[in-house]
């Protein structure tokens, strides 16, 4: 009887073996769904990049998604993955990690997705902290059900819902992310693919639960909406400066991402704000190694008794 | 029509000075408030009837309340087989007056009132029962001493008991240094002097021999004692269940509370999550990663997890799913008994998603039922509810040790690589998904998906596919029940009437059959485990009787039919079959069915067949 029924945790190199590197061609799978000039295309075309430069064995990464326009990204990516219901995929993407550590977990969506129906999720797979990367596509409109008020959609946002113009107050994805104590918070553009694919990749380098929000614009159905952020629309892209540690005077002014408060500052900033690294916390341990810490000191105390003994000692106990 | 002639199994027996009447089986109710540790009492003297091979069953009910409140236990101890707590009881223990009011009419005639002197004053004009007051409070503060307080008047009341009923002292003892070792050597020195007190209670005319259990068969495996829910949580981890998460919900939670605790001296995870929805997404999580997982939850938390148990369906993914069932609907009778959730387990959700429902009939049928299910599951993968409810989950009985070596799964996520030729969602075969980490040899990886599809796992709109994957759905789940063992009828097999029932209701409908057929009624009883799909072959038993009565806890609906009354009569269209249900939160009494039953066949008189006298009565009492 094996002592455990999940593989050791173990973050597997990059391949050594003898198979070809990841490429885009390896990776492409089902042609996007998605309206010509979706932003998520960019997305997805940063994606494999990521894929590439990580290069993990392709059987081990999992892209998982709920329900959305951005959520049909496992159908496009030739990897293991999932097409779940509306805002559930988070706790779903943490029975995958928990349970197969020596998986790779990528999870897509969008700000309907994570920050309305999946809301609640959002928060307590943050405080709960699964090794697993949440890439959150958010164009501050439904897509798919055509023009309805999001979560994200701006004060004055003239929906569907809200011919008159959206009047609930926004969430702002940053503060929420950081209050509810995710340990990587980024945010990027769909319009800056260098930019985008740096951030994916520290996510997934990330010991934790990282997420990165990227605004990626429906063109359909909110068109502009995020040309603040856009110099050639007459926008700022303004990047956060992180700290250098190098003593030098500037350095002082730098963002330090392990400051909370000061991410929390970073993150209240006017729109457009700021794009870049708001918060990385590489201290807190994942759930992924407190349960492996939890197995590995209970069976230390039952003397690694094999399952059959467990089951039979707890039966004699019932005599 | 039938002559009432049956008498009592003893009749009264005839105690006066000097002879101790001997008794097959006797039932015990204790009734105080919940932090008296009336369980505590009821549950040593279960795994005593455990340990000396007799047969047991209890009944408890527990208090709502946070902390505090009437609370009952009732255990029935004996060498005969026990089907059910009992419907009357031959000893009421009452600790407070409340105790005593609420419960009088509970005991039989000639039954025995033990009553704490300290906080009880019973009706002087009562003289169909034996009242017998004992200072249960006062006189174990005396015995213990010290700051205890009148902590250890059950243990006190154990003693008395064992004293009264010639129960073996060495084995109680050894109970209670059990349960207490691991605390101060005090509390367990204060509990055996709290027994001693008890035991050495004068009151010699309560003396009575409970018959003693036959010797176990040579080889014969020892008797374990234990409740439904501790029983099904085994179950799980004999089947190779490494996985799980949950919310906590009444009564369900204890399961979840034993799957935390022991999983991880398995290697195994038990998540506690925000929320239903997340509870059984996380589970689901676990079962893609190739990992049987199982969530759980009681009736409302069930209808939380329907969506994803929709998409389970369709995604093809095996999963466990227990549902402890309450009162309902809402938070309803969240600390009581129903089986209202037969329909909600079999079509919740939305659209086709055919799943497969099983329900335990007994505590030991937990454990089993826990490894047929995940049996199931890994071999269609499919979800599986097991339909498990507050009575089953809280009663303890005594039954043989599973045969654990031969029994104990080992199950391993299998990520052998896949053929170039595999399909995730072939029309023409049973398919198990490719968890994470399975090469796939196609070079092409699969979306495991609630979109309808087509056989590689593409999204499609196509009505053709869509009508062919829907059955292909439908004919796996039918194919479950091709593997399933001919039902078997207890009693006469062909006759006045069938009783059909369910869960927990098992026991007694059982025993009622017994009666009714010592009183000449030719009836059988045919109890469902698998509930979706059903059994093959109802029909030819069903064919054999005058009439078939389904007995059930809930309610007949609009159209005047239980739920699984109303399956069976969709699914054979037979006008014989009628109905028995009731909602008042309380599990079966033997007398309730009997006289249902009776009722439907127009057997006039009911008063045969049914124990009226307690076997402990005293006419000749000096």
């Amino acid at each position: 009887m094996s002592a455990t029924a999940t593989p050791p945790a173990v973050v597997p190199a990059p391949m050594a073996d003898a198979r070809p590197p990841l490429t885009k061609k390896i990776l492409t799978a089902d042609h996007p769904t998605w309206c010509p000039g979706c932003g998520d295309f960019a997305v997805l075309a940063s994606f494999y990049k990521v894929l590439e430069k990580l290069n993990y064995p392709q059987e081990k990464i999992v892209t998982f998604a709920g329900i959305g326009c951005s959520s049909r990204f496992p159908y496009f990516v030739n990897t293991h993955g999932g097409h779940y219901i509306h805002g559930r995929s988070l706790p779903f993407a943490a029975g995958i990690s928990l349970g197969r550590d020596d998986l790779h977990v990528f999870v897509f969506g969008g700000d309907g997705d994570g920050f309305s129906i999946g809301g609640n999720h959002l928060v307590h797979t943050a405080r709960k902290n699964p090794r697993l990367t949440y890439v959150i596509m958010d164009n501050s409109v439904y897509g798919l059900t055509k023009k309805q008020t999001s979560p994200t959609s701006p004060i004055g946002f003239k929906s569907k819902t809200d011919p008159w113009g959206a009047y609930d107050q926004p969430i702002n994805p940053m503060r929420t992310l950081l209050n509810s104590g995710a340990t990587f918070v980024a945010r990027s553009h769909a319009t800056q693919v260098n930019h985008m694919v740096e951030m994916m990749l520290k996510a997934a380098q990330h010991d934790g639960f990282s997420v990165v929000e990227i605004l990626s614009e429906c063109v359909e159905f909110f068109e502009g909406a995020f040309d603040g952020a856009m110099p050639r629309k007459g926008g700022t892209w303004s990047l956060i400066d992180l700290k250098k540690n190098d003593g030098s005077p500037e350095d002082a002014a730098r963002h330090d991402p392990t400051d909370e408060v000061a991410a929390f500052k970073l993150a209240s900033e006017p729109w457009p704000g700021k794009f870049g690294i708001f918060y990385e916390n590489k201290t807190r341990p994942t759930k992924n190694a407190l349960e492996q810490k939890l197995i590995a000191n209970t069976r230390e105390k039952t003397k690694n008794a094999s399952d059959l003994e467990l089951l039979q000692k707890t039966f004699a106990r019932m005599r | 029509m039938v002559s009432p002639n049956t008498p009592g199994p003893l009749g009264a027996a005839a105690h006066s000075s000097g002879e101790t009447p001997s008794i097959d089986d006797v039932v015990i109710r204790l009734a105080g408030d919940s932090q008296d540790g009336i369980q505590a009492v009821g549950g040593f003297l279960a795994r005593l009837a455990g340990r000396s091979d007799q047969e047991v069953m209890t009944y408890m009910t527990i208090p709502s309340t946070i902390s505090g409140g009437p609370s009952i236990f009732q255990v029935r101890m004996g060498s005969g087989e026990i089907l059910s707590s009992g419907d009357r009881a031959d000893v009421l223990v009452a600790f407070y007056q409340h105790s005593y009011e609420s419960h009088r009419a509970s005991l039989r005639p000639g039954g025995v009132l033990l009553y704490d002197s300290d906080h009880v004053t019973p009706d002087p004009d009562d003289k169909t029962i034996t009242a017998v007051g004992v200072p249960m409070t006062s006189a174990t503060v005396e015995a213990v001493g010290g700051s205890s307080k009148e902590k250890g008047k059950n243990i006190y009341v154990l003693g008395l008991l064992a004293r009264m009923f010639d129960l073996d002292v060495a084995k109680l003892t050894q109970l209670i240094k059990e349960r207490f070792s691991g605390k101060n050597e005090d509390i367990v020195r204060n509990a055996l002097l709290a027994f001693d007190a008890g035991y050495a209670y004068p009151a010699e005319n309560l003396r009575y021999r409970l018959a003693k259990g036959a010797a176990p068969a040579a080889g014969a495996r020892p008797q374990v004692t234990t409740d439904g829910n501790t029983a099904l949580a085994y179950g799980l981890l004999a089947a190779g269940v490494r996985h799980g998460a949950a919310y906590p919900i009444t009564p369900w939670s204890s399961i979840m509370e034993t799957l935390r605790v022991e999983l991880p001296k398995y290697g195994g995870i038990f998540v506690q999550c925000e929320d239903e929805i997340a509870a059984i997404s996380t589970a689901l999580g676990f079962s893609y990663g190739g990992n049987l997982a199982i969530t759980g939850s009681s009736g409302p938390g069930l209808s939380l997890k329907m969506e994803a148990l929709g998409w389970a369906t369709m995604a093809e993914m095996p999963l466990i799913v227990v549902n402890v069932q309450r009162g309902g609907p809402s938070t309803g009778m969240p600390t009581n008994i129903e089986q209202s959730d037969l329909l909600q387990a079999i079509y919740g959700s939305h659209g086709d998603c055919p799943r497969v429902v099983l329900a335990p009939q007994t505590v030991e049928d937990c454990f089993y039922t826990a490894i047929e299910a995940c049996r199931i599951a890994r071999q269609f993968s499919t979800p599986v509810i097991i339909l498990s409810d507050q009575a089953l989950a809280t009663r303890i009985e005594a039954f043989a040790e599973p045969d654990l070596p031969k029994l104990m799964i080992e199950a391993k996520p299998d990520l052998t690589p896949r053929a170039a030729t595999y399909k995730p969602y072939p029309l023409d075969q049973l398919q198990h998904h490719a968890p994470p980490g399975s090469v796939m040899g196609s070079g092409k990886y699969p979306t495991v998906t609630g979109l309808e599809h087509d056989e590689l796992g593409h999204p499609t709109a196509s009505p053709a596919l869509h009508m062919k994957m829907t059955a292909k759905r439908r004919d796996k789940i039918k194919a479950v029940a091709d593997n399933y063992a001919a039902p078997a009828v207890f009693g006469d097999e062909s006759g006045d009437a069938l009783l059909i029932g369910w869960g927990c209701t098992y026991g007694p409908i059982r025993e009622a059959v017994g009666r009714l057929r010592g009183a000449g009624v030719k009836v059988g009883h045919l109890q469902i485990r698998h509930i979706h799909p059903l059994d093959h072959g109802l029909e030819k038993i069903f064919a054999c009787y005058r009439k078939i009565i389904v007995v059930e806890i809930n309610d007949e609906g609009l159209y005047g039919y239980g739920q699984l009354a109303t399956l069976l009569r969709a699914r054979f269209a037979n006008p014989a079959i009628s109905s028995i249900t009731k909602t008042d939160g309380l599990t079966y009494k033997v007398s309730e069915i009997f006289e249902r039953v009776a009722q439907q066949l127009e057997l006039g008189d009911t008063s045969f067949g049914m124990r009226k006298q307690s076997v402990l009565a005293m006419p000749t009492r000096t």
